[in-house]
């Protein structure tokens, strides 16, 4: 479990963040929605400890980050699986290489036992016989799906997601969704996904935290956001005629 | 301010860059990578500047010192020192700066805009170890290259000379023989491992802290050839008014 206690971050005297407190539950996937600008990426880079913050607690398992120590920090880090927005995977190494980076950095282990851990996980993402292809070649599916193998290969306990299915069209969101969904229930992960796609949010939306202008506005899950009245929520959730008829008919029946 | 800020920064990345280093079995293959990436890949372009210019640097000493009035082995002599002393060391690292430099600052600055580089980061990598410190090491191999710059400007000299009719080969050797000062040797390699790192550090200084998109990096390659060019010009005067003022 994570839990983030009045986080604060500022840009140059420019508040971002401006005291968000939030628990994020283990073997379930969190949503963090809100619009483009509004924050979610810079609060991911806070956990991660991309960035510094000036006030606030960030607590992974009764662990609290500042209190950490270089050695304990490397530890945390090594439990934490990132998947960033672009996907970053390293465009100088095949799909192959990128998935056994961490490994090779971080794991004493022969090589072949390295490669069957990369065969499993590929596997588990759905992606095979696409071993030897450059990220270049890839399609943006299939570099969301490296870039999950690559960083589940270490079995995390935290798996943080930046937008993954931006970029990707409806059918292939989905199932990025469900699989990161699937993983995080499988190998019993704290999962925080940020996205601004209500496919998402009605797909895995179990639990949903709103942003918006750097305040926690609202917290649910995807039942609750069609009854809720806070008029942010709806105005953001609700912007699309589409969604506006499916509340609607939710609301009826 | 700005200046002075990118100067502490800078300090500060050199000595990040010694600090938690990366396993030796992956630094290895980086080094190897960045070797021919900088060092191999430019050895044609080298070869081709260096024995032309030298050409024309003979022919144009030649043109000026013709007469009775100056030695016959005086082509030969200029050329060496020319050579030695300014062209290989200092016009060869402007040319890599412009080669190596942009390349280098392109493609670390591309890893910035991607998140490349906070991947490394957040795996608990320390990346500027990981980016820089293999380009440091694969450019201690700069000297080779400069050493061919020598031989093949003073080549493409000879060859020029002879050739164009300006004065016998005989000639020629004698002035490449005539007057050596081991020292100037020395002083020009000493030139080559300062400019080596600059090479190696000014341009990834100017990619791993670049901020902003795809049209910035072509920004910063602009940017960081000129600081890298200005950075060696600089310590060109500095180290020539020590070592031969
Ligand atoms: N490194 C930075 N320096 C200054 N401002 C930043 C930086 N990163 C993000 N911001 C600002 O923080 C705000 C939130 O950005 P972000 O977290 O990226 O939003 P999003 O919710 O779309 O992910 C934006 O206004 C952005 O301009
Ligand atoms: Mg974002």
């Amino acid at each position: 479990m994570i839990s983030v206690k009045n986080l604060k971050k500022s840009f140059d005297n420019n508040p971002i963040l401006k005291g968000i407190s939030c628990d994020f539950e283990k073997g379930k996937t969190s949503l963090i929605i809100g619009q483009t600008g509004s924050g979610k990426t810079v609060f991911l880079k806070c956990l991660l400890g991309l960035h510094k913050y000036e006030e606030g607690e960030i607590i992974f398992d009764n662990n609290n980050l500042e209190s950490m120590n270089d050695l304990e920090k490397m530890t945390l880090k090594s439990n934490i699986g990132t998947v960033f927005q672009g996907s970053a995977l390293f465009d100088s190494m095949n799909i192959e290489e990128n998935v056994m980076f961490p490994l090779k950095m971080f794991k004493e282990m022969p090589f072949d036992e390295m490669q069957d851990r990369v065969n499993i996980v590929l596997k588990r993402v759905e992606l095979l016989n696409s071993n030897k292809k450059m990220p270049s070649e890839a399609s943006g599916g299939m570099q969301k799906r490296v870039a999950i193998a690559r960083a589940i290969v270490n079995e995390p306990k935290y798996l943080f997601c930046d937008e993954p299915n931006s970029g990707l069209d409806p059918k292939t969101a989905i199932v990025i969704d469900n699989l990161i969904n699937e993983i995080t229930q499988e190998q019993n992960i704290t999962t925080i996904i940020n996205s601004h796609d209500m496919n998402s949010v009605m797909e895995i939306g179990e639990k949903i935290v709103f942003l918006k202008n750097g305040n926690l506005e609202w917290v649910g899950s995807k039942k609750d956001i069609f009854k809720t009245k806070n008029k942010a929520v709806t105005d953001f959730v609700y912007s699309s005629e589409l969604y506006k008829k499916v509340r609607k008919m939710y609301l009826k029946s | 301010m700005t200046f002075l800020h990118n100067i502490g920064l800078y300090i500060i990345m050199l000595q990040k860059m010694f600090q938690k280093p990366t396993k030796w079995k992956v630094m290895k293959e980086l080094i190897l990578k960045d070797t021919e990436d900088t060092v191999i890949n430019s050895l044609g372009i080298i070869s081709f500047v260096s024995f032309f210019i030298g050409g024309v640097i003979t022919i144009q000493l030649a043109l000026s010192t013709t007469g009775s009035f100056y030695p016959n082995y005086l082509v030969g002599y200029a050329t060496r020192e020319t050579i030695i002393l300014e062209f290989a060391p200092t016009i060869i690292s402007i040319i890599m700066a412009g080669k190596v430099g942009s390349f280098i600052t392109s493609s670390i600055g591309s890893m910035r805009v991607t998140e490349q580089i906070d991947a490394l980061e957040v795996m608990g990598i320390n990346s500027i170890n990981y980016l820089i410190f293999p380009k440091v090491i694969a450019l201690l191999l700069y000297p080779f290259l400069i050493s061919i710059a020598m031989f093949l400007g003073i080549l493409g000299g000879m060859g020029a000379c002879v050739y164009g009719g300006y004065s016998t080969m005989s000639d020629f050797i004698e002035g490449i023989q005539t007057d050596f000062i081991p020292f100037h040797m020395i002083y020009a390699f000493i030139k080559t491992f300062v400019f080596a790192f600059i090479l190696a550090t000014v341009p990834s200084f100017h990619g791993y802290y670049m901020k902003g998109g795809a049209l910035e990096v072509g920004k910063a390659s602009t940017t960081s050839f000129i600081w890298t060019c200005v950075t060696i010009i600089i310590f060109n005067f500095l180290i020539t008014q020590m070592l031969l003022g």
